[in-house]
């Protein structure tokens, strides 16, 4: 009797998170790949290849991939600080963390221009530039990697470093051996996801880039063309190119979390 | 001398833990930090250890100056209470840890590790992680990965404090047995009297951050420096102005020199000890007897009966 209605308290909730996830994610994006073999799979190849499309689409897996692993080092560095450092203002820094997840991305991009463009008070000028882009991506991502590692980090047992050091070892052995295998699935999951996040952005890099197709123009904008200019099929390939692409992120992402929690 | 801490201050803050502690540890022996909660034998402990800095005193290590030495060059194992263990890694390569550290041969190390874990008993889990081990057996790692480094001295923090009473008795023994085999100095900190006596033969007994007494655990026990240490060390009951433990109680029916009169409130039949619980001029007290001797008493509630300090009890004025 109990367990017929835990049962069918499981059965419930499982449908609905299935619904859920069915009518908001998983059917529009099928909707989407479908939509992109509307026309052939040579349509699909000519669509993704067109110069200015593929310009458009290595930029944004070379810089989302340069950011990451710029996320990946100061991220952790940053989330390290705020974890294990005391200092005046830390609980300040620590709220101003998750700024660029509450701005709107295009605020985002109109205070980077304010600051980093023809009219710089710093006199750096990245406006229209790869460096604008990828400035632009990397405020966008700051959270992920701190967010992920914070927490792990938090939870890591200090003792184990004591004991480490009785054993004999020196601070950078005890970082190298005892914390950071600790910390990698954390670092990983956090950088896998910054990645996707970048592969995705139009908001903050649409005003600093100047859009030029060839130099500085992000997928996501080259998509945003393509359905201005009704080339709907073009724009749905561009668009399953990028989603490839962020499944083969988040699977590898899983794939090494499932290797770390097999030895945690 | 193996350990010898001269005139040890340490506060956190504003709190001073350890006041002027001096503390020899022979070469060889098995010691325990005996003492309440915050009575500073953690801190002392760590203080050897090198975790925590004095603020003044000195720390020698068989002969050598270690006040100022980091942790990583004293060659001394450290168990902690909630273990420590190496997550990421499995039980061998926890206990290897310290050797790879120290840049041995492999097969030097396979072979150190292999001879550890048999002495643990875990030669059979060295290939699990520690999340795959019960609390005691990660605390027998932990043990086997201190002695790894073939340490001057071994120091435990409470090493049985997290572990269930079943266990933790069995540790107890063992660990025992274990410095019989090794013969390591070692010093274990721990809150229970019982543990101290079982296993250490020097108690070193610690409150308000001062060595109150040292000594063997028979000399504590029957030669207390003082109430404190007679009430740490196990039960009492007060007696016309002395502690006296409740075995050493005579408990006669008629008046008797000497003998103090109280009432009985109850009898509690425990196997072959009895404990009479007892109210003297309107506090509780107990005496243990034999089963036997309270058959032939026949005590019941409300009986009024005549308590005295049994001849060479061991017994210690209160009005000090």
């Amino acid at each position: 009797m109990t367990r017929s209605r835990v049962a069918g308290g499981t059965a419930a909730g499982l449908g609905i998170a299935v619904l859920y996830l069915s009518l908001i994610v998983l059917i529009p994006l099928a909707a989407v790949v479908w939509r992109s073999a509307d026309e052939g799979p040579g349509y699909f190849w000519r669509s993704v290849t067109t110069p200015d499309a593929w310009a458009a689409l290595t930029l944004t897996i070379g810089a989302s991939a340069l950011v990451a692993l710029v996320n990946l080092v100061i991220g952790t560095v940053i989330a390290w600080v705020l974890v294990r450092d005391r200092f005046p203002g830390r609980a300040v820094l620590d709220t101003i963390i998750d700024l660029p997840f509450a701005l709107p991305t295009i605020v985002a991009g109109l205070v980077l221009l304010a600051l980093y463009g023809p009219q710089s008070p710093l006199g750096v000028n990245l406006a229209y530039s790869r460096a604008g882009v990828v400035l632009a991506l990397m405020f966008v991502t700051l959270p992920f990697v701190v967010r992920t590692v914070q927490p792990v980090l938090l939870e890591l047992d200090t003792e184990m470093e004591q004991a480490a050091a009785s054993l004999g070892a020196k601070p950078f052995q005890t970082f190298r051996r005892i914390i950071l295998p600790n910390l990698i699935p954390a670092m990983l999951s956090g950088t896998a996801l910054a990645f996707t996040r970048a592969i995705a952005e139009f908001g903050s890099t649409v005003l600093i880039s100047g859009n030029l197709p060839f130099k500085t123009q992000v997928a996501a904008v080259n998509l945003f063309s393509q359905i201005e200019s009704d080339n709907i099929t073009g724009a749905a390939a561009i668009s399953t190119v990028l989603l490839v692409v962020a499944l083969v992120a988040l699977i590898a992402l899983d794939v090494l979390q499932r290797w770390g929690s097999r030895r945690g | 001398m193996a350990i010898e801490v001269r005139d040890v201050n340490k506060s956190f803050g504003a709190t001073p833990v350890l006041h002027d502690v001096s503390l020899d540890v022979a070469a060889g022996s098995l010691t325990a930090l005996l003492g309440p909660s915050g009575g500073g034998k953690s801190t002392l402990l760590r203080v050897i250890a090198g975790l925590e800095r004095p603020d003044t005193g000195t720390v020698r290590i068989s002969g050598v100056d270690a006040t100022r030495l980091s942790p990583q060059r004293r060659n001394v194992g450290f168990v902690f209470q909630h273990y420590a263990a190496f997550k990421h890694l499995t039980v061998f390569r926890n206990v290897a840890f310290g050797l790879e550290i120290r840049k041995r041969p492999k097969d030097e190390i396979r072979k150190r590790v292999m001879e550890l874990l048999e002495l643990v008993h875990l030669e059979k889990l060295a290939d699990r992680y520690p999340s795959q081990l019960s609390g005691g057996q990660r605390q027998r790692m932990a043990l086997a990965r201190a002695l790894a480094v073939e340490p001057q001295v071994l120091l435990l923090d409470e090493p049985f404090g997290a572990l269930d009473a079943q266990v933790r008795k069995e540790l107890r023994a063992w660990l025992r047995r274990l410095h019989d085999e090794v013969h390591v100095t070692t010093v274990f900190v721990t809150h229970d009297q019982e543990e101290a006596i079982e296993v250490a033969d020097t108690i070193v007994v610690l409150a308000g951050g001062e060595v109150v007494q040292a000594g063997s655990p028979g000399e504590v026990y029957d030669n207390p420096a003082n109430p404190f240490v007679m009430r740490f060390l196990g039960p009492v009951t007060e007696l016309g102005g002395n502690l006296v433990r409740p075995h050493d109680i005579e408990i006669r029916q008629d008046p008797v020199e000497g003998g103090s009169p109280a009432v009985v409130s109850r009898v509690v039949r425990l196997g072959f000890e009895v404990r009479v619980e007892v109210e003297i001029a309107g506090q509780d007290a107990w005496v243990q007897v034999t089963r036997e001797q309270a058959d032939r008493l026949g005590l019941g509630p409300g009986d009024t009966v005549h308590l005295r300090p049994a001849p060479g009890a061991r017994s210690l004025a209160l009005a000090l």
